[in-house]
This record gives structure tokens, C-alpha cells and sequence, in this order.
């Protein structure tokens, strides 16, 4: 279960840069990278599984007195849930400056910024 | 294509460097240090039922602040970036909305609001929290946007709210230092029982006003985005 959580994790790290790098449209760059930080997100709660624990919250089916021996780590859910946060942040500075461009050159594609290439 | 060619060289790199991750990757038999002293110390320190709340709003609560901060920095610059562009829209004639989306809008708004607020006050309890009921809260704000792309809303209110909750989230803080035993303390109310809503001290107060504020900074980027439409 781990391993499939992280190698689709991976799996998606990837598709995303591959989007990314690939793309010439600055929209589905920007979809590509929203699809490479679920990868990421994926792969750092994959790595907090464990085999055979439960979430990490006490109620009647976990006691408090046994709850290192039942749940799983909760740093990397904290983690991931502060990840997805600023990802949606990312996310809408890259649409706002997207909207930017587009209003400026009438053009999504980034072959026509030419402005930084040397 | 030379570049797709290179591309290709480089996602074969990572993902070898993925690949030889994932075997040497052997999952770990018991909880490490800092996950057993949650575990252990999560119910006498804080009286949260969700330890990874309790990590969020008390552990590593000047994270999250800062973690908020970003979020409100990125609206107002999203608020900035677009702010010239959002030159009077005209009125012109819109396909009317459907007779579904306008009645499901109706009907679904109150009880998303609902929802947003049952997850946020009881992230102590339950999976969920302030960030989870904040998005939820802003889905109903992006529901009356598609039924009504035209419709106005006032700036003025969502920035007081989320100032306001802000403020709060700031300034129970700081009773943390005066009252208890550090800053974003949430010992400054008393713990309660374990699993009732009023309890955990001050973090359902805490994580309310941050799905309070989640949601005017998720609801203003949303409005600025959707403002900008061409006429």
C-alpha cells in the first residue's frame, strides 16, 4: 500500500515535469506544476505510512494510553497539509501573473516572451 | 526534437534517482522520536483528540501564523497584480445561467457554509480544520460565482474579516505568553474532557478564526481572478 501511494507519487513528480518542460502554453505549465506538487505531496504522506496503524486520532477505537503502538506519524500530515496551503497560493500568483502576460502580449505562448533570453 | 530529447534524458535521470529512492526505501517499524513524543504528551499537553491539529494550532502554531501570513501575502498580491485590470466591467448580455445551476446554487450554498463551519470547529475532533473548512467555506463563494459571474462582492467585507481573524489568531497568542506557558499557549482556556467539542483549551477558538480567515483570502483571490474577465 506504502509503495503504491509513493510510486504514484513519483509517477506524478514526473508527468508534471515532463508537462512542464514540455508544454509552450503558459496555462498548462501552470496545470503541469499543480500536478508534480500533488506528486510530492503524495510521496511525503506515503512515507509516513506504516503498515498495520491507524490515523493518528484518539477517539474510542484508539486510546490514549496505547497510541504509539496504533498510529502512524502525524508530522508529515502536518507537514502535507501546510504543503497543499502554499501550493494554492503558488498556484493563483501563477494565474495572476499568467493573466499578466497574457493582457500585455495577447499570448499564452512562452516562445513569445523573449524578453530574458539570451 | 533536440529539446524533447533532453527533456527525456533528464526525466530518465530523476527518475532513476526516484527508482533507486523507492528500494532503498524501508518503512519505518515504530513511530520516531518526535512522532512517539506526540503520541504521547498530545492528550496531557493540549487535550486534542487529532494530534496532527494539535501539532498545527499548538506545537508548531508560529508555523502555521507564518503559514497564514503567506496565504494573506498572496492574496494582496494577486489583489495588486490584477488590481489594473479590473477596469469597470460592462454590462453585456450574458447567456442566462441555467434554471439547474441557479436553483442547486441556492440550495447548496447555505449547507456548504454549514459544512465549512461543522469542519472547522471540530478540527480538534475530527479530520478536518481551519485550512480544510476554510476551502470549503471559499467552494461555496466559487458556487455563487458560477452561477452569477457577474455578481459583486463587497471588498470591503472580506478584507475585515480577514484582518479581524487575523488579529485574534495574533492576539490569543499572546494571552498564550501572559497566561499560560508560551506564545499560541492553548492552556489559557481549560482543557475539558477529551473528545467533547468544548474542549482542547483555546484550539477551537484558534482554528476557527483561521478557517475564517482561509476563507476571505482563498474567497478574495477567487473574486480578483474571476473579476478580471474580459467584458
Amino acid at each position: 500500500m506504502d509503495y503504491i501511494a509513493m510510486s504514484t507519487g513519483f509517477i506524478l513528480i514526473l508527468i508534471g515535469l515532463f508537462g512542464a518542460l514540455t508544454n509552450r502554453n503558459i496555462l498548462r505549465m501552470i496545470v503541469a506544476f499543480t500536478v508534480a506538487d500533488t506528486g510530492v505531496n503524495l510521496v511525503i504522506v506515503g512515507v509516513g505510512y506504516m503498515r498495520g496503524r491507524t490515523a493518528p486520532i484518539l477517539d474510542s477505537a484508539v486510546a490514549a494510553a496505547d497510541a504509539v503502538a496504533r498510529i502512524i506519524d502525524p508530522v508529515p500530515q502536518a507537514l502535507v497539509l501546510t504543503a497543499i496551503v502554499i501550493g494554492v497560493g503558488v498556484t493563483a500568483l501563477m494565474l495572476a501573473y499568467a493573466y499578466k502576460l497574457y493582457e500585455k502580449k495577447h499570448t499564452l505562448d512562452i516562445a513569445k516572451f523573449t524578453e530574458l533570453k539570451w | 526534437m533536440v529539446s524533447r530529447f533532453f527533456v527525456l534524458l533528464l526525466l530518465t535521470g530523476v527518475g532513476a534517482i526516484f527508482v533507486s529512492l523507492m528500494f532503498g526505501y524501508v518503512p519505518d517499524d515504530a513511530l520516531n522520536l518526535t512522532a512517539r513524543y506526540y503520541a504521547e504528551n498530545t492528550v496531557r499537553d493540549t487535550g486534542a483528540a487529532n494530534i496532527v491539529t494539535a501539532i498545527v494550532v499548538t506545537y508548531r502554531g508560529l508555523d502555521t501564523l507564518g503559514e497564514v501570513t503567506v496565504l494573506f501575502l498572496t492574496a494582496a498580491i494577486v489583489g495588486l497584480v490584477l488590481a489594473g485590470s479590473q477596469q469597470g466591467r460592462l454590462r453585456r448580455e450574458q447567456p442566462a445561467p441555467g434554471e439547474l445551476l441557479v436553483t442547486g446554487t441556492r440550495l447548496l450554498v447555505p449547507l456548504t457554509l454549514l459544512l465549512g463551519v461543522y469542519v472547522f470547529v471540530n478540527g480538534h475532533l475530527t479530520p478536518g480544520g481551519g485550512f480544510q473548512g476554510g476551502a470549503i467555506l471559499a467552494s461555496a463563494i466559487l458556487m455563487l460565482l458560477l452561477a452569477d459571474p457577474l455578481r459583486e462582492f463587497s471588498h470591503p467585507l472580506i478584507s475585515a474579516i480577514e484582518s479581524i481573524s487575523g488579529l485574534v489568531f495574533v492576539a490569543i497568542g499572546l494571552l498564550g505568553m501572559v497566561y499560560a506557558g508560551g506564545f499560541l499557549d492553548n492552556r489559557i482556556l481549560p482543557l475539558g474532557t477529551l473528545g467533547d467539542l468544548i474542549s482542547a483549551g483555546a484550539i477551537p477558538v484558534i482554528y476557527s478564526f483561521i478557517g475564517l480567515k482561509v476563507g476571505a483570502e482563498f474567497s478574495s483571490m477567487m473574486v480578483n481572478l474571476s473579476e478580471t474577465e474580459e467584458p
